[in-house]
């Protein structure tokens, strides 16, 4: 019965045919193709340097590949910039936290609404009419993420300020806003301690679960992946080596010679 | 003790995102009004109006400009003395050639204009940053000055090479030209400066102000976003230039009466409106008010006192200046980034906790 | 032909500008590369240069317009005038405890601040070196004579004459300019890659943090490229304070070493050669066949529209770095 329903076209949110990537001479992805599903958590691996950040950067827009197609939501992507892709509704973290030092928790949060703001200037400028009442309508959305993520007591204080732990989860919360079709997580969990990765993966799981959204993420540590993600994609020289459930993934032979650095 | 938020409670979020959060500032915001519209026009005489008052004003509204484009946006300019020139010169034609039409309405329109020159000399930010920028400004800095000197159109050949201001009144009252009152002088420019800053408030709370700040703070990641960075960072030199021509208008036709573009928007007007948004604090819009009272302050402040009081050379009290608001910006940078603006907040910060810091 | 031969003496003298340009905008090339920082004060400091060599050589007392306001007196001058090569010295000492100071009082400060803040200090420090020059020497112009030729090279004249049957107008101190802009440029090459000072300051200029863990000390570094810097502004001083005498408008044409920069690149030395000889031909010859069109003087803003225009199509100049955009 699930097999039925995941087969059906309509649940592939994001199908990437062939992709290869050159920076100049030198090849980043070669020919990878794999799709996400609807409402399922995609974790993409692989060793350090094999393309995983290339990938994301890829599926986001951010970089435009040389070769192959990306399908998403049933139609074809033509070459579009990273501003654009946004309206499209694929919101990202970074591996590095690129959150709006100078603004605060809301003000970031609220940046990440960018896309449903569309009054006039004439209207800002007078904080009359449309203005007011679209900074309102998403105030509400964004005050229930502030909920959802608890980070209600620092709603006002300036994101430089915050323990690193707490910006990340800021960072989601920005990336929630946007109440994403796809949300593209680059390692998550990179530099937080025990507790803080278990808060993270607490995050995650509820956003999949409770708010349905669809998540790709890239993360270095397997045992977290295991435990998170439906399905795995390993990539390693730029070349797609695994594709499957984590059991399947983790047994693997050419993953586990891919992890451990046996040469081919 | 009593500057707190104990016992306000926000019930909506429109009044959370309101400007004044603790009731004592709103208090002291309409005591300001108050003197700024009532006690201060009925006192007002001429030696005020001319050295202090009116200069104010008019750089409290380049600042509002600047800080915009740079506070907010993060893109430096050191064109702004051109660019208030182009609000000065689009006045002083708009006044000469259609004589009938309002004061008001050149001023505003000379904003327009100075705006549309703005984006054009904006264009080049979208490739290039920091201080790569800034000396791409200068080239707007040095050519517009180049412009209003050799092109005779552009000062209807007048001999001198100046351009005066023709006498013009809005409701009966003259504001403009020779026989001004100081009262009428410094009302025109506080109405423009309370508007323009109410504007700029409005604007930096909103989403086209996240805008900005999103582009200054990080811009790859604001672009992921959803933020055109096109739009963002020629919507500031837009806004920014328009702030910016109101003042040169002002400047022109209000506060000198007649200017020659050589002398009154060089480079060094541009980098007063930058110091005055670095002592005041970048991004500030009440570090703007502060910076422009600080810049047209103190040299009168030191001229009085080293020329009037103690007569001195007043080359020595020139240099004297250089000197201080040079250690002044250095020192701003180091201690200080966010200028006066953030010591008044650091303050207020102390004050509401008083009595209890922990 | 003649109208040819007027256009290449325009070039030849706009290239012995550009060689003062490029002079100029080595100092900033050099500062830029070692510390990161945009030195606006540059200029200024070509001018400050200039004004204590001429108020050391003419025996003007420090500050004796504020003594005079001060106390009452009337002092004017010391009443001799110091030896050139004394006062160079001397002059030379004070950009040296110039390179010191701005080191220990603002660098220090404002490390791993943004280049931005950097560059905003460094506009203050132009501001307070004007004032302080100024206070220091007095702002009137002043005449700059250290024994070096001026005038028309009657020899370059006499021989183009016989050569095209047209003399052209070169100024001596122009080529004596020229020659010491090269040798300068070859010494600090030779400097940079041969000494072991000079491998300290390409580390650094390559990788600030890397050069730190091998033991490079940054601020004696620094140290070292703003005494260097204000040896290039020393020099650049003297020729022009020679030409145009010393005044005011000195730190303005310095300030023209920035779209010199911006077109050759911001760390590139043979860029800021060839870009400020681009620029010294460029604005001469456009002002010579286009200027007269639109009203002349159009030197005040040429290098700059060009620089603009050129950034428009090359952000990273003629012979910079490309810059790579990351996520």
């Amino acid at each position: 019965m699930e097999q039925v329903e995941l087969a059906n076209k309509n649940d592939i949110v994001m199908d990437i045919v062939n992709v290869t990537l050159r920076f100049g001479g030198v090849k980043a992805l070669s020919h990878v193709s794999f799709n996400i599903k609807r409402g399922e958590i995609r974790a993409i691996i692989g060793p350090n340097g094999a393309g995983k950040s290339s990938m994301l950067n890829v599926i986001n827009g951010f970089y435009t590949p040389q070769e192959g197609e990306i399908w998403f939501e049933g139609k074809r992507r033509p070459r579009l910039k990273p501003h654009q892709i946004a309206y499209q509704r694929i919101a990202r973290t970074f591996q590095n936290i690129a959150l709006f030092e100078g603004m605060t928790v809301l003000d970031n949060m609220m940046t990440g609404r960018m896309i449903y703001m569309k009054s006039g200037l004439l209207s800002q400028l007078a904080w009359w009419g449309k203005a007011e009442r679209e900074e309102t309508e998403n105030r509400l959305v964004v005050e229930k993420i502030i909920d959802f993520l608890e980070i209600q007591a620092i709603r006002k204080t300036p994101v430089g300020v915050l323990p690193y732990g707490l910006q990340k989860r800021v960072e989601l919360g920005r990336a929630l806003a946007a109440e994403p079709l796809l949300l593209l997580l680059d390692e998550p969990m990179a530099g937080m301690n025990n507790e803080e990765k278990e808060d993270m993966c607490r995050f995650i799981l509820d956003v999949n679960e409770e708010l349905g959204t669809t998540i790709a993420l890239i993360e270095h540590d397997m045992g977290v992946v295991m435990d998170l993600a439906d399905r795995v994609v390993v990539i390693d020289h730029g070349e797609k080596i695994a594709d499957g459930q984590p059991d399947e993934v983790r047994n693997d032979q050419n993953v586990i010679d891919a992890y451990l650095g046996v040469s081919h | 003790m009593f500057y707190r938020e104990v016992g306000e409670f926000k019930t909506s979020y429109p009044h959370d995102s309101g400007s004044f959060s603790i009731r004592l500032d709103k208090y002291g915001y309409y005591f300001i009004l108050f003197i700024a519209f009532v006690v201060i026009p009925l006192m007002i005489n001429d030696y005020w109006a001319s050295a202090v008052l009116v200069p104010f004003l008019v750089w409290a509204i380049a600042s509002l400009g600047l800080n915009i484009l740079t506070g907010h946006c993060g893109q430096i300019s050191l064109g702004t003395g051109g660019f208030m020139a182009v609000g000065a010169y689009s006045c002083y034609k708009l006044m000469t050639s259609f004589p009938d039409l309002n004061v008001i309405f050149c001023i505003i329109l000379s904003g327009l204009i100075t705006a549309g020159v703005g984006i054009l000399f904006g264009i080049p930010s979208l490739r290039i940053k920091g201080f790569y920028l800034a000396v791409a400004t200068l080239a707007s800095q040095f050519f517009l000055v180049w412009l209003f000197n050799r092109f005779p159109w552009f000062y209807n050949y007048s001999a001198s090479g100046q351009i005066s201001t023709p006498e013009r009144s809005v409701f009966g009252i003259l504001v403009t030209g020779p026989n001004v009152d100081p009262w009428a002088q410094y009302m025109i420019c506080l109405l423009f400066a309370f508007g323009l800053a109410w504007g700029c408030r409005n604007l930096t709370r909103g989403s086209l102000g996240r805008k900005w700040m999103a582009t200054r703070d990080m811009d790859i990641a604001a672009e992921i976003i959803g933020v055109n960075l096109l739009h963002a960072k020629l919507s500031a030199f837009a806004i920014s230039s328009f702030y910016i021509g109101i003042a040169g208008a002002l400047f022109f036709s209000v506060y000198l009466g007649a200017v020659e573009a050589t002398e009154a928007f060089g480079i060094n007007q541009s980098f007063l409106v930058l110091f005055m948004i670095i002592i005041g604090g970048l991004g500030s819009i009440l570090g703007s008010f502060i910076g422009a009272a600080f810049m047209v302050l103190f040299p009168v402040l030191l001229k009085n006192i080293l020329v009037g009081w103690w007569e001195w050379d007043a080359a020595i009290a020139t240099h004297l200046e250089f000197i201080s608001v040079g250690i002044l910006i250095i020192v701003f940078l180091i201690f200080e980034p966010h200028g006066l603006a953030q010591l008044w907040r650091l303050l207020k910060q102390k004050l509401r906790l008083w009595p209890y810091p922990h | 032909m003649q109208t040819l031969l007027f256009a290449l003496e325009v070039s030849i003298n706009g290239f012995m500008t550009g060689i003062l340009y490029a002079l100029v905008a080595l100092g900033f090339v050099l500062i830029f590369k070692a510390s990161g920082v945009f030195n606006y004060a540059q200029g200024v400091m070509v001018l400050f240069a200039a004004l204590t060599l001429v108020g050391l050589q003419q025996g003007i007392v420090p500050f004796e317009h504020l003594i005079n306001n001060l106390l009452g007196t009337s002092i004017h001058g010391f009443g001799w005038n110091m030896p050139t090569l004394l006062a160079l010295l001397l002059t030379l000492l004070s950009m040296l405890l110039l390179a010191w100071l701005v080191e220990r009082l603002i660098l220090k400060h404002l490390v791993n601040q943004n280049p931005v803040i950097l560059f905003m200090a460094t506009i203050g420090l132009a501001y307070f070196l004007e004032g302080f020059g100024d206070l220091m020497w007095g702002a009137d112009v002043k005449k700059l004579d250290i024994g070096i030729p001026v005038g028309i090279s009657d020899t370059v004249e006499q021989a183009t004459h016989e050569w095209f049957g047209y003399g052209f107008f070169i100024d001596r101190l122009d080529i004596t300019a020229s020659i010491v802009a090269a040798l300068l440029v070859i010494g600090l090459t030779i400097f940079s890659q041969f000494s072991k000072t000079g491998r300290a300051l390409r580390a650094v200029a390559d990788d600030h943090q890397a050069a730190l863990s091998v033991g490079i000390s940054l601020r004696r570094i620094w140290v070292i490229v703003w005494s260097i810097a204000g040896l290039v502004a020393l020099i650049a001083g003297i020729f022009w304070g020679t030409k145009s005498g010393v005044q005011f408008s000195l730190s303005l044409v310095a300030l023209k070493a920035l779209p010199v920069l911006m077109l050759g690149g911001l760390t590139s030395i043979p860029g800021a050669i060839v870009g400020g000889l681009l620029i010294g031909v460029g604005e001469k010859l456009f002002d010579f066949m286009i200027g007269s069109m639109i009203g002349g003087a159009t030197e005040n803003w040429f290098a700059y529209v060009v620089a603009l225009v050129f950034l428009l199509f090359r952000p990273q100049g003629l012979f910079g770095e490309k810059i790579i955009e990351r996520v």
